[in-house]
Parts: structure tokens; sequence; C-alpha cells
């Protein structure tokens, strides 16, 4: 673990309550400020000193909260104009801590930027960003092995009937630089391919490709 | 002058009608269709249900040069990402937001945006008040 820090949490909903038992965990200090008064009483048993009652985005209970001293402050409600008053206050108010605040509509992202954010999440974001990751790698490649962290990698693919190299010899191919197909999986069999294979839709591809020629070689299949 | 008012409260019905009676091209927005009967029966100017944090609702109104926006919602908050999103959006003369906060307020014009703060203006009459006597 690197150095304990102190961190600040406003809103203690789901994100705030597990970030906060997250970082508790891994041996930070935190504080949750929540303004709703049963939802603090339920928290208080399990967080006891670290959760406090207040209007997050006001200098008053900021200050309580001991923001000057805090190392980051994370604006975790469900309202994005809370979450941007909190961290331009904090920024304005305490100059030390960073400021990370979650945003709600993934529109805003921009303007807390621009506005002084430090940083900001979206979860909306994130989630979209997975799922975009999953097609690509459903519809073309299956990474199957990496090699040298990362740089080169051994591929699956799937021909569909649409691809560019069905019906195509290897020969006839202009393979992208740092690729090398390694073999070819049709049906039951297992061809080690060479210039004169040829092939055809449903084969399973290999190849070994460096990943600087991966988006090529997607290109090209 | 073409004036946009967001939050149709109290107070900004009030001003409302007041422009609207001096000939002022206004347009209010509140989220509630119910916050408009504050407005009079003479109030001559648009009406828009919609979300001031919504860019939609404001960009028609605020794209035909408007000169003056009042984001005067009962949040705070909500004011001041208002007002911080049309600056940086739109040409508009002064755009100001109203905020009950008194520390905020101070702490947003330093930020150089422009806020109106009613508790500071009740506190400054009710102690006015103290001294005529």
């Amino acid at each position: 673990m690197g150095e304990v820090m102190y961190i600040i949490i406003v809103g203690a909903g789901k994100v705030g309550y597990h970030l906060g038992s997250l970082l508790m965990a891994g041996g930070h200090e935190v504080m949750l400020i929540e303004e709703d008064r049963s939802k603090v009483e339920l928290l208080s048993l399990e967080f006891h000193d670290a959760i406090m009652q207040g209007n997050g985005s006001t200098v008053e209970v900021l200050k309580e909260a001991g923001a000057n001293r805090a190392d980051v402050v994370v604006a975790t409600t469900g309202n994005d104009e809370d979450n941007l008053v909190i961290c331009q206050v904090v920024k304005l108010m305490f100059l030390r801590p960073r400021t990370i605040a979650r945003v709600n509509n993934p529109r805003n992202e921009e303007l807390f930027a621009g506005l002084g954010v430090d940083a900001s999440v979206s979860a909306t974001k994130i989630i979209n960003a997975v799922i975009q990751e999953q097609v690509k790698a459903g519809d073309m490649m299956i990474p199957l092995l990496t090699l040298k962290e990362g740089d080169v990698e051994i591929v699956e693919v799937e021909l569909s009937r649409s691809s560019h190299i069905v019906k195509k010899k290897i020969k006839d191919l202009s393979m992208p630089p740092a690729s090398i197909f390694i073999a070819v999986i049709r049906g039951e069999e297992i061809i080690i391919p060479h210039g004169e294979t040829e092939f055809q839709p449903e084969d399973k591809v290999l190849a070994l490709v460096k990943r600087t020629s991966e988006q090529a070689l997607r290109k090209m299949l | 002058m073409k004036v946009m008012i967001i939050g149709c409260g109290r107070v900004g019905a009030v001003l409302a009608n007041r422009l609207d009676e001096a000939g002022h091209q206004v347009v209010v927005l509140d989220r509630n269709q119910q916050a408009f009967r504050r407005l009079s029966e003479k109030f001559s100017g648009r009406r828009i249900v919609g979300n001031g944090l919504v860019e939609e609702y404001v960009r028609p109104t605020l794209q035909e040069e408007a000169d003056i926006l009042f984001a005067m919602t009962d949040k705070d908050n909500v004011n001041l990402m208002i007002v911080q999103r049309v600056k940086r959006n739109f040409k508009l003369e002064r755009v100001v937001a109203v905020v009950h906060d008194s520390i905020l307020a101070g702490l947003y014009k330093e930020l150089g945006v422009e806020t109106v703060c009613p508790t500071d203006l009740v506190i400054k009459d009710l102690l006015q008040t103290i001294q005529e006597r």
C-alpha cells in the first residue's frame, strides 16, 4: 500500500458508501458527509466517527470535516449540480485537496473539466466503454495469449462470409507488418498454413501479431 | 430587453410580471407547470416547462440574442451550475445567479460569477431598520 491519505467523500449513497468502505479497508482515513439524518444514523454503526451529517457543498461543513488537510475530496451525490459546487468550493477555499466528481449525466463531463474539477468519473461512460470493448472482441479478435507484457499477442478470429480474405490464398495477401498466421482451424482439422493455403468462411485463424499491427490485421480480416 | 428567468417561484414570478409590465420581452422557465399560476393574468411573455440544467430547454431562447439570464430556482447549486454553463456556451450581457448561502455567494463572486444573495439583502434591510429607530 502507498501512503495513507485523508479522503473526504460527500454523499453516502451506494457509490459513496462502498467507496468509503473500500478506502477504509485499504487503511486510509475517511470522512463521509451525508445530509440525510436517517442514512447517517444507519451507517454510523459501521463508520463510527468517520461519518457526519451536513450539507457538503457548504464551507462550514467542509471545514468541520477537515477539508483543509484532506488529500482528496470525492463528490459522489446523485446530483451533478451538487457535485460541481462541492468540488469548486473545495478548490476555492481549501486549495490542498484534489477533487473528483461523479458525473451522473455524461454530457456534463466536459463542463466539469472546464470549471476546474480535477477529475470526473461517469459510470455510464465506463460501462459503455466496457460494452464497446466486448462487442469488438466478440465480433472480431479474441486475444488468446499476450507476450512481452502485451507487446505481442496471439489472437483468434473466426472468419465471417463477408471477410475480405475468404477464398484468397495467403501468398496473395499483403500482410500488415509484424503479423503472421500460425494456424487455421477448420472443423476438426488443424492446418499449419503456407502460401497456398486458401481461407474458407468459418475458419478459425490464429495469428501472432504485434500490438502496433493489431488494428491493421483487424481491418484486413 | 430580452430576459430569461429560470425558476418561477415567488420572487421569479414577480420579477417576470414587473419586467413584462415594463415592456420587456420575458421568457420564464420552470420544471413545474403549476408554478406559472404565480404569473399575473396579464403576463404576455413566454412560459416554458423544462429543466434549466438541460441545455435543450434554454438554447432556443439564448440563441436569439437574449440580454440577461436570471437563474433563480430554490436551489443554490442548480443556479450556480446553470449560470456557469450559460456563460461558457452563450454570449449574454449579464448572467445572474440567486444564491441564498451568503458565503457561497461571496465565493462565486470571486470566481467572476455574478450572484445576488437574498439573505444578505434581508439582513442589510433589517439592520437598516434598526438604525433608523
